[in-house]
C-alpha cells in the first residue's frame, strides 16, 4: 500500500520532468546567469568584472534609448491596430450571409505567410521604383511614400505587414463572437437597442475577457519584435555581407531599430555580451510587468476542474 | 442585382409575414455594404500574394519596370533559384530542424501537458503559471547564458541549439495541449482505470486518441514555426551557408547574391508554397488550434 502511495506521488513529478529539467537549465540557470554577467565585461575571451559600468553605459546609450523609442511606438500603435482591425474582421465575416468560411480562409491565409517571406513581399511591394502599389497609386496620380527607406515611414509599412497577417486574432476574436448569447441580442432588441449599441453594451463586454487577452499578449509579443524589422532594414537597405562589415539593423536611419534588435546586435555582432545581458533584464523586467497582468487573467484557472 | 433580389426573396421567406417596405430595402443595402466590404478587403489581403507570384514569373527586364502583367511567363525563374544559392540544402535543413524539432516536443510535451491537465498534486496550479511564464518569456532575455552552453559543447554553427531543447517541453504547445485536455471528461479516463488500465496506458490508449485534434494542432504549429523561423538559425547557425535555412537564406537572397526581384521573389514562392498548401489540407486544424490559444 505504501508503494502505491509513494508511486502516486512521484508520478506527476515523473510525468513533468521533461519541462522541470528545461525549466531550470534554460530558464532559471540562464536568468541567473545574465545577473551575474551583467557585471562582467566579456567577448567571449576575457572576462572582467566591471561593477556597475555596464548599466552605466546603459543609460548613455542612445541607440538603446532610440531602440526604446521604437520599439513604444509599436506597442502603442501596432498592438491597438491590430486588436481593432482584428475585431473588425471578425465582427464583419460572422455578419456574412454569403461565403462566410471562403472569406475567413481568405483573411486568415496571410498570417500563416513565413514571416521573412512576408516582409520580403512587403519591401518588394511597397519599394516606390518597381512596386506594384507605387505603380497603382501612380496611375490615379498619387506618389507613394518611400515606406521602408524613409524613416517617417517605416514603422508604418511595418504595421501594414501586421494588419495582413491579422488573421489569427480574428479567428480568436470570431470564436469569442459566436460565444456571445443570443438571447442577449434578443433582449436588447426588444428594448429598442441595435447596430452600434448593441455592440458597445452587449458584444464588448462580454468578449472582453477575450480582447483584454489579446491585447497583453500582442504588447509582449511586440516586445519582441524582431524578424520583420531586421528583414525589412536589411532588404530595403540593400546592404551586402561582403566580409568584414556586419549589418548594423534599423534602416532607414535606426527608425526600425527595435529593442531585441539591439540586445542581439550588442551580444552576438559587437559580442559586448555583459553589456547584452543588462539589456535582457530590461526586457525581462518589462516583459514580467506585462506577464503578471495575464497570469491574473488565469487565476483559479487550474482549479475549477480539479 | 439578380444576387440582391434574391436575398431580398430569401429575406422575405424566413422574416415577419409582412415585412415594410422600407425595412427591406434598408436589409437589402445592408447586405450589400457588408458584402462589398468583404471582397474589398479580400481584394487587401490576397493582392500581395498575387504580385509576388506574378513578379516571381517576371523576366529579368521586366523586373526592372513598373508594369504589373508578366509580359512574358519565365517559369525558368524557379529552376535559375536553385542555381543561384545552395537551396536544397537550406531546404534539407529546413526540413531537419522542423521535423526534429516537432517529434522531439511531442515526445516531450504530451506527458507534461497531461499531467498538469489530470493529476493532482501540490504546485500544479504554480506549474501552470510557470509555464505561462516561461511561454511568454522573450527568447532573447537568456539569450546570451545558452548561447554559452552551447558553444561550449562547440554546438554553435549548428542547428541542433534549436532541435535539442525540444527534448524538454515547449511550453506554448504545453499550454495548448493542456487546455484542451481539461476538456475531456474525466469519466472516460476513470472508466479505462476501471478496466484496470494504468495511468499510462489510459494516456496512450483512451486520452491521446481523444486528443488527436489538439495534437495535430501543436504539432502543425511546432512545425511551422520552425519552418518559419529566422532569430533562432540567425543565432546559431552561423556563417557556413550548408548550416543555413531556408529563412535564412531567403533574407539575404536579395543581397548576398545581387538578384532582382524576380528571382527573390520567386525564392519567396517557394517558401511559402508547403505552408500554403498544408493549410488548405489541414484549415480546420489550423483554425481550431488557433482557438485553443484564445481562451479566456
Amino acid at each position: 500500500m505504501a508503494a502505491i502511495t509513494l508511486g502516486n506521488r512521484l508520478r506527476p513529478l515523473a510525468y513533468l520532468s521533461p519541462w522541470l529539467i528545461g525549466f531550470a537549465l534554460f530558464f532559471v540557470y540562464p536568468l541567473i546567469s545574465t545577473v551575474y554577467f551583467s557585471f562582467q565585461r566579456y567577448d567571449l575571451f576575457t572576462l572582467e568584472p566591471v561593477g556597475l559600468l555596464n548599466y552605466r553605459y546603459f543609460l548613455q546609450d542612445d541607440a538603446a534609448w532610440t531602440s526604446i523609442r521604437n520599439t513604444l511606438w509599436l506597442v502603442v500603435v501596432m498592438v491597438p491596430l491590430r486588436v481593432v482591425f482584428g475585431l473588425g474582421v471578425a465582427q464583419l465575416v460572422t455578419r456574412l450571409k454569403a461565403g462566410a468560411g471562403i472569406f475567413r480562409t481568405i483573411f486568415y491565409l496571410p498570417s500563416l505567410v513565413p514571416l521573412v517571406a512576408g516582409t520580403l513581399g512587403f519591401v518588394y511591394l511597397l519599394n516606390p521604383a518597381t512596386g506594384p502599389v507605387q505603380a497603382i497609386l501612380g496611375a490615379v496620380g498619387v506618389r507613394s511614400p518611400d515606406w521602408f527607406g524613409d524613416p517617417a515611414w517605416s514603422k508604418w509599412g511595418l504595421t501594414m505587414l501586421a494588419l495582413w497577417s491579422v488573421g489569427d486574432l480574428m479567428v480568436i476574436f470570431m470564436a469569442a463572437l459566436l460565444d456571445v448569447p443570443k438571447q442577449l441580442y434578443e433582449a436588447a432588441a426588444l428594448d429598442g437597442a441595435t447596430g452600434w449599441r448593441q455592440f458597445v453594451h452587449i458584444t464588448l463586454p462580454v468578449i472582453r475577457p477575450v480582447l483584454m487577452f489579446a491585447a497583453v499578449t500582442g504588447v509582449i509579443q511586440t516586445l519582441q519584435y524582431f524578424t520583420q524589422a531586421m528583414v525589412a532594414a536589411r532588404v530595403a537597405s540593400g546592404a551586402t555581407d561582403s566580409a568584414g562589415s556586419v549589418f548594423v539593423p534599423g534602416y532607414p536611419d535606426q527608425s526600425t531599430l527595435t529593442f531585441p534588435e539591439w540586445l542581439f546586435h550588442q551580444g552576438f555582432r559587437d559580442f559586448a555580451m555583459g553589456y547584452a545581458c543588462v539589456l535582457a533584464l530590461v526586457l525581462f523586467a518589462v516583459s514580467m510587468v506585462f506577464t503578471l497582468i495575464l497570469l491574473r487573467q488565469f487565476r483559479g484557472f487550474g482549479e475549477e476542474d480539479a | 442585382m439578380t444576387a440582391s433580389t434574391t436575398a431580398v426573396q430569401e429575406r422575405a421567406g424566413a422574416a415577419s409575414p409582412a415585412p415594410a417596405r422600407a425595412r427591406r430595402g434598408r436589409a437589402t443595402l445592408y447586405w450589400i455594404a457588408k458584402h462589398a466590404i468583404a471582397i474589398a478587403l479580400a481584394i487587401m489581403f490576397l493582392g500581395p500574394l498575387v504580385f509576388i507570384a506574378l513578379t516571381a514569373v517576371m523576366s529579368d527586364q521586366q523586373a526592372l519596370t513598373s508594369r504589373l502583367w508578366p509580359d512574358i511567363w519565365n517559369w525558368s525563374n524557379f529552376a535559375d533559384i536553385f542555381e543561384k544559392a545552395p537551396l536544397l540544402t537550406w531546404i534539407g535543413n529546413t526540413i531537419m530542424y522542423s521535423v526534429l524539432a516537432t517529434v522531439f516536443m511531442l515526445l516531450s510535451s504530451i506527458p507534461v501537458a497531461y499531467a498538469l491537465a489530470r493529476f493532482r498534486f501540490r504546485g500544479r496550479r504554480l506549474a501552470f503559471l510557470l509555464v505561462i511564464t516561461t511561454m511568454m518569456l522573450p527568447p532573447q532575455v537568456v539569450a546570451v547564458p545558452v548561447y554559452l552552453v552551447w558553444a561550449r559543447f562547440h554546438l554553435t554553427g549548428t542547428l541542433w541549439p534549436l532541435i535539442i531543447p525540444m527534448l524538454l517541453g515547449d511550453a506554448f504547445s504545453i499550454f495548448l495541449l493542456r487546455q484542451f485536455l481539461v476538456t475531456i471528461p474525466r469519466e472516460y479516463s476513470d472508466a479505462a482505470r476501471v478496466d484496470g488500465c494504468g495511468e499510462f496506458r489510459t494516456l496512450v490508449r483512451v486520452i491521446l486518441p481523444m486528443a488527436k485534434p489538439a495534437i495535430a494542432a501543436v504539432a502543425l504549429f511546432q512545425f511551422f514555426y520552425c519552418w518559419n523561423d529566422y532569430y533562432g538559425p540567425l543565432l546559431y547557425a552561423g556563417t557556413d551557408l550548408d548550416n543555413w535555412t531556408l529563412s535564412l537564406g531567403l533574407a539575404a537572397f536579395r543581397s548576398v547574391h545581387r538578384v532582382q526581384w524576380n528571382l527573390t521573389m520567386a525564392a519567396t514562392v517557394l517558401a511559402m508554397a508547403p505552408v500554403i498548401v498544408v493549410f488548405f489540407f489541414a484549415q480546420k486544424v489550423f483554425i481550431e488550434g488557433v482557438k485553443l490559444t484564445g481562451v479566456k
